[in-house]
């Protein structure tokens, strides 16, 4: 099977600092690919330079076996990457749905839409009430409400049901349940499977090692800078995912780097 | 070894038999939390009580307040600065500030005034020029502040400066008549025009404003475009994120801005009469619009607010002025209490926002 997303080589400087060091990274269709590694392993780089947020200074990325060069976020959302950031990147002061809509909205039908491009609210609503509910998170009493008057549970299921309702090739977590309870984590989980389950592969980044070990399929262990090894969450125990990526054990087959 | 994925997940199993409701609004109900709630989705709630408050205050204080006369004046008072509030209000919106709007509008008005009497071109054509190169000064300020990241207070104090010392330097420090105008080119005097149905006479500036006002609300409300304004000044990096074209809704708000500094112009030929390049309203233009915007309840630090509450806030400055002037207090009196009122709109912003936390 042919990797959906592939990164091949990629790295990226800041001055004097690599945080990618030729590093490659694979998504297989229809999975679940969790992203660990130490903090400073630049993983976080990794996630932004798939998701047009910084760009490589070399390597390639292909999509669908066709290279791609994302220069914004905006690019690579067109084409069908979804990513929720950790800032979650929603408008406090503006409503769920038009945070849902926000650069994508949706245009009432006629004259009204195409001369006086007046907005579509009651369909923009309707479809952010259905994908909400679709994803069971929460119980929003009004769709009108401020972003800001949710609690930040509630948020985060905006945000990774914006992700669901628009990513049709790649939706990206980026820590997903880190500012989460114990029930709305379980909701984000359930949900993570649900967008699996319509064929859309899932990269998740996580600290949260009993998350990533329930949900994942393959596990990306990221250090220094460079993809470690890929290991299955069935065959390895948590201890050695962590003393992996903390250097205190070497995968077999691996040679220490550097 | 999935038993130890199984053995780490174990204590989720606490979670059997806890309630299966999740996250469910129950909204607090003290008055005071529903009243910082419904002024949250209403922030030009705030500048309409205080401006119904001070009318009755008035009626009462003097007979002469609630007659028709009296409050079209009012309303002519505030056409200028009702104009120049629509270009303060979205430029504020975006968590910026335009210092610049009353050079704009008096260097718009001089550029019309000199095109036609110096160089000859047709009254109309002249005014679509100043109206056009309004538009640009605003588009320059957008392109400072956007593309070289410039504050949006630096770049518009400097081009304040530079464009009213232009308007000074262009037009020689000249005044057009009024009588020329009225002879020459009467399209220059266009808003000075009325209507007087019962002998109450209501300039077409004061239509303008309303239609203006009107327009805007309705496109920051029901457009993407509006939104994007909003989520602009909420939070840039979001915007951006989330796929807002942030540079180039800054730099169409400030040139939007700036046209309607031109139109601003405009209307002061017909309302002054004369085109003079030493017009108040290039130094006072600023202040009195930002005043309308902050009473009006718009956040100086960006998306939150409506252009209705600045209209009602340029109503409240014109009220007060006219009303303590039928009083017959001190005309210092005003400006006290609108220093008081800023101060309270920013507090009640300031209180408003706290429905967050």
């Amino acid at each position: 099977m042919e990797p959906l997303l592939k990164g091949t080589n990629l790295v990226k400087r800041y001055g004097k600092v690599t945080a990618l060091d030729h590093c490659d990274f694979d998504l297989y269709p229809g999975e679940i690919l969790a992203v660990i590694g130490d903090n400073g392993a630049g993983k976080s780089t990794l996630i932004k330079a798939i998701s047009g947020a910084v760009i490589p200074d070399e390597g390639e990325i292909t999509l669908e076996g066709k290279p791609v060069r994302f220069s914004t976020p905006i690019e690579a959302r067109a084409a069908g990457i979804e990513t929720v950031y950790q800032t979650l990147a929603m408008s406090p002061a503006l409503s769920i749905a038009d945070n849902m809509f926000m650069g994508r909205e949706l245009r009432a039908p006629g004259i009204m839409g195409s001369v006086f491009r007046k907005l579509d609210r009651p369909r923009m609503e309707k479809f952010a009430r259905e994908k909400l509910n679709e994803l069971g998170l929460m119980t929003i009493q009004n769709i009108n409400q401020a972003v800001e008057t949710l609690s930040g549970g509630q948020r985060q299921g905006v945000a990774v049901a914006r992700a669901a309702a628009f990513g049709s090739k790649v939706v990206i977590l980026d820590e997903p349940t880190a500012a989460l309870g114990v029930k709305e984590s379980r909701r984000v989980l359930e949900l993570i499977r649900d967008v699996r389950g319509r064929g859309i592969p899932i990269i998740l980044i996580s600290h949260n090692m009993p998350h990533v070990f329930e949900v994942a399929d393959r596990i990306h262990i990221h250090r220094l800078g460079k993809r470690l090894c890929v290991i299955k969450s069935g065959e390895h125990s948590m201890s050695d995912a962590v003393a992996y990526m903390t250097g205190a054990k070497l995968p077999e087959g691996v040679a220490e780097p550097a | 070894m999935a038993s130890d994925a199984k053995t780490a997940t174990s204590f989720e199993e606490g979670l059997k038999g806890a309630s299966e409701k999740v996250a469910e609004f129950h909204e607090e109900q003290s008055l005071l939390k529903k009243l910082q709630h419904w002024l949250h989705q209403t922030p030009s709630a705030v500048p309409l009580i205080v401006l119904v408050a001070a009318l009755i205050v008035f009626g009462f204080l003097s007979e002469n307040f609630f007659r028709a006369g009296t409050l079209s004046v009012i309303l002519q008072q505030i056409a200028i600065v009702g104009i120049l509030g629509c270009a303060q209000t979205i430029v504020i919106l975006t968590a910026g500030i335009d210092l610049s709007v009353g050079a704009i509008a008096v260097f718009s008005s001089v550029l019309m005034g000199q095109i036609t009497f110096r160089f000859g071109l047709p009254a109309e054509l002249a005014i679509l020029i100043g109206l056009v190169l309004g538009t640009g000064m605003g588009a320059m300020n957008g392109f400072l502040i956007a593309k070289m990241k410039l504050p949006p207070f630096i770049v518009t104090l400097g081009t304040w400066q530079v464009l009213l010392a232009s308007n000074f330097i262009f037009s020689a420090n000249e005044t057009i008549r009024s009588s020329d105008i009225a002879a020459n080119a009467p399209a220059l005097q266009l808003w000075g025009g009325s209507i007087e149905p019962g002998g109450v006479k209501i300039l077409y500036a004061v239509f303008l404003m309303i239609a203006l006002v009107a327009i805007m609300a309705w496109i920051l409300r029901n457009t993407a475009w509006g939104r994007h304004v909003y989520a602009t000044g909420d939070d840039p990096q979001a915007a951006e994120l989330a796929g807002v074209p942030t540079k180039r809704v800054l730099i169409q708000v400030y040139a939007l801005a700036g046209f309607f500094c031109a139109i601003a112009g405009w209307v002061m030929i017909g309302r002054f009469g004369s085109v003079s390049p030493t017009a108040s309203t290039g130094q006072l233009g600023n202040i009195q619009s930002i005043t309308a915007v902050v009473i009006g309840g718009i956040s100086l630090f960006g998306g939150r607010g409506s252009i209705m509450g600045m209209f009602f806030g340029a109503l409240i400055v014109g009220v007060f002025e006219m009303g303590l002037r039928l009083v017959g207090t001190d005309p210092q009196w005003t400006f006290f209490l609108i220093g008081v009122l800023i101060i309270f709109a920013v507090a009640v912003d300031q209180w408003i926002r706290k429905v967050a936390s």
